[in-house]
């Protein structure tokens, strides 16, 4: 068992208002070395902030989460995130920005420099390393950031809605080369998604988050077998899975509604 | 024959780069701007020369291009035109260095830690919305009529623009980067080093070509109201003396240490447009 989350219980504190709100109500879930998860739910149901608490970056209220039976207190180069936004130092060339996490952690050899070569060529970006930022399509920026997170050679990749805010071409095109990155490299990795047909496509396991505060609802198999053509999409086996937990999904969506209202 | 095209197609490697180098165009295309730029100064100069050699205002209130060529030879025949020009850039250069020095390390601190932006802020404040110059006589008063209060103006002309600009460069900062360096372990000091400061570059560049201005009416207004040497005194003294075509050659001296420096820090600035958010220009 690598990855463990028990009760996890997580507030923001709220300065505008002055109180903390509840955002993770008791997570618990445990993630097998080199596995896949996708985790899906309502938004604003606390999927980044489980995230980045997982990453260190915030602080839990009570629970344990644990890696390798360390408790996690705080960003370590065992762990690393790729953002929804790229995110990229708009000053430094793609090499840079793959460079940056290692050089953070003071890797500066020759080493570090062959590595950030063959990640570059993993997320096909060769004839890139010189570009900066503003001269890449979106897609590219996202390739960069996931190489940049792969770059310090994490045990696990937090993807926080890594392909959100790409169209639905790109999207499917980088579901695959993460297929791919992840088949080489085999690091545990948890995602996170609006989007079902990603969720079950590129998981082992699917986490459905309930409606805020979140606790996990159910967790979902994915029997699908592996390497997955894009054609598993159209498979009545993926679309059984697909409906389930867009039911799922639904019925917090509506309890949500039904809090609101009931606020109001 | 379908299917070799198709065959040719795939076996090109998906991440090779093709670029297509941009047509030749003609030099005057290239330099289009820098021609018409330079023909409208030398249709101004021919126009001013023909007004003023038509004499229909005396040399005195209106001199042309060739009298203030001579006036150029009369100062520097004088001998004072080296001490002037030596006297004013000193006080130039060591009032904007100084400035810079001050305010930009100043700057980054006050745009990284929130305390002490509030405690300095009001000052700052006041200062930047004062005219600076309104100082002269205080600082003629403390530090005298040599080169010393000249360069207080000149400082505290440029530090606001430069302090200001720097705090904003930091403050403007994208937080999602911050995030990502936290998420790799790095440290304030390393997060100040890899971030802040790169991040607040143009900010700084453009505090420093704003500075530039104010610092050159430091030194003109500075001399103009008590000084031994410099440009600004002997254009002062050419203004009382109904010696116009001095004070035309001594502001062609003003302006083209203006023009050089700003065409300078444009040049840096023009440096990070590679990656400076295209709206920021
Ligand atoms: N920094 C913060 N300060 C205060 N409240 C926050 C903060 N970040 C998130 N929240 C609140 O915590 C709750 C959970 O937010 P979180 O971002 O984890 O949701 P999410 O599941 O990632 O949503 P989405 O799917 O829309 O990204 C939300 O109600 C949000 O308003
Ligand atoms: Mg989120």
């Amino acid at each position: 068992m690598k990855l463990v989350a028990r009760d996890v219980v997580i507030h923001h504190r709220r300065q505008r208002y002055g109180d903390m709100l509840l955002a993770v109500d008791g997570a618990t879930v445990d993630i097998e070395d080199g596995e896949f998860i996708s985790i899906v739910g309502p938004s604003g149901c606390g999927k980044t902030t489980l995230l980045s608490a997982l990453d260190g970056l915030i602080p839990i209220t009570s629970g344990t989460l644990s890696l390798n039976g360390r408790t996690i207190v705080k960003p370590g180069p065992d762990r690393a995130m790729v953002f929804q936004q790229p995110s990229l130092l708009p000053w430094r060339t793609v090499m840079g920005n793959i460079l940056y996490g290692l050089e953070i952690q003071g890797v500066k050899t020759a080493d570090a420099k062959a590595r950030a070569h063959r990640l570059v060529d993993l997320v096909g970006l060769r004839g890139f390393e010189e570009s900066f930022p503003l001269e890449l399509s979106g897609g590219m920026q996202q390739r960069v950031n996931l190489a940049r997170a792969l770059a310090v050679d994490p045990e696990v990749l937090l993807l926080d809605e890594p392909f959100a805010a790409l169209d639905s071409q790109t999207r499917e095109t980088m579901q695959g080369e993460l297929l791919r990155v992840w088949n080489e490299t085999r690091k545990t990795a948890i995602f996170i998604t609006h989007d079902i047909v990603e969720a079950v496509y590129l998981a082992d396991r699917v986490v459905v988050f309930s409606a805020r505060p979140g606790r996990v609802k159910e967790i979902v198999t994915i029997d699908l077998g592996r390497p997955r053509d894009l054609r598993i999409k159209r498979d009545p086996r993926f679309l059984a899975i697909e409906t389930r937990i867009w039911e799922s999904i639904r019925e917090e969506a509506a309890r949500d509604t039904d809090a609101l209202a009931a606020t109001a | 024959m379908a299917t070799a095209v198709t065959r040719q197609v795939e076996a090109r490697p998906r991440s090779v780069v093709t670029t297509t180098p941009l047509p030749k165009q003609g030099w005057i295309k290239e330099h289009e701007t820098v021609v018409i730029g330079a023909t409208a100064v030398i249709v101004f100069f021919i126009a001013w020369e023909g007004i003023a050699a038509a004499r229909i205002m005396s040399r005195l209130f209106f001199p042309g291009p060739v009298d203030v060529w001579q006036a150029f030879g009369d100062w520097y025949q004088s001998g004072e035109l080296g001490i002037d020009i030596t006297t004013s850039a000193q006080e130039f250069l060591t009032g904007y260095i100084l400035a810079a020095v001050v305010a930009i390390p100043l700057g980054l601190i006050i745009g990284w830690y929130g305390r002490i932006r509030a405690a300095l802020d009001p000052f700052i404040t006041f200062f930047y919305a004062t005219p600076r110059i309104v100082l002269l006589p205080l600082l003629i008063i403390w530090l005298g009529i040599g080169i010393e209060s000249k360069v207080a103006v000149v400082f505290l002309g440029a530090f606001f623009a430069m302090v200001i600009n720097t705090t904003a460069g930091v403050r403007s900062l994208d937080t999602s980067l911050l995030r990502v360096a936290r998420s790799f372990g790095a440290k304030d000091l390393t997060i100040f080093r890899t971030i802040a400061l790169p991040g607040s570059v143009p900010f700084i560049l453009t505090g420093l070509r704003l500075g530039i201005g104010h610092a050159l009416v430091g030194v003109v207004v500075g001399e103009y109201v008590a000084a031994q040497h410099g440009v600004g005194r002997m254009m002062a003294i050419a203004g009382n003396t109904f010696q116009s075509d001095k004070v035309f050659a001594g502001l062609i001296i003003i302006a083209l240490a203006g023009l050089i420096l700003t065409y300078i820090l444009q040049r840096l600035e023009h440096h990070f447009d590679a990656w400076r958010p295209q709206q920021l220009h």
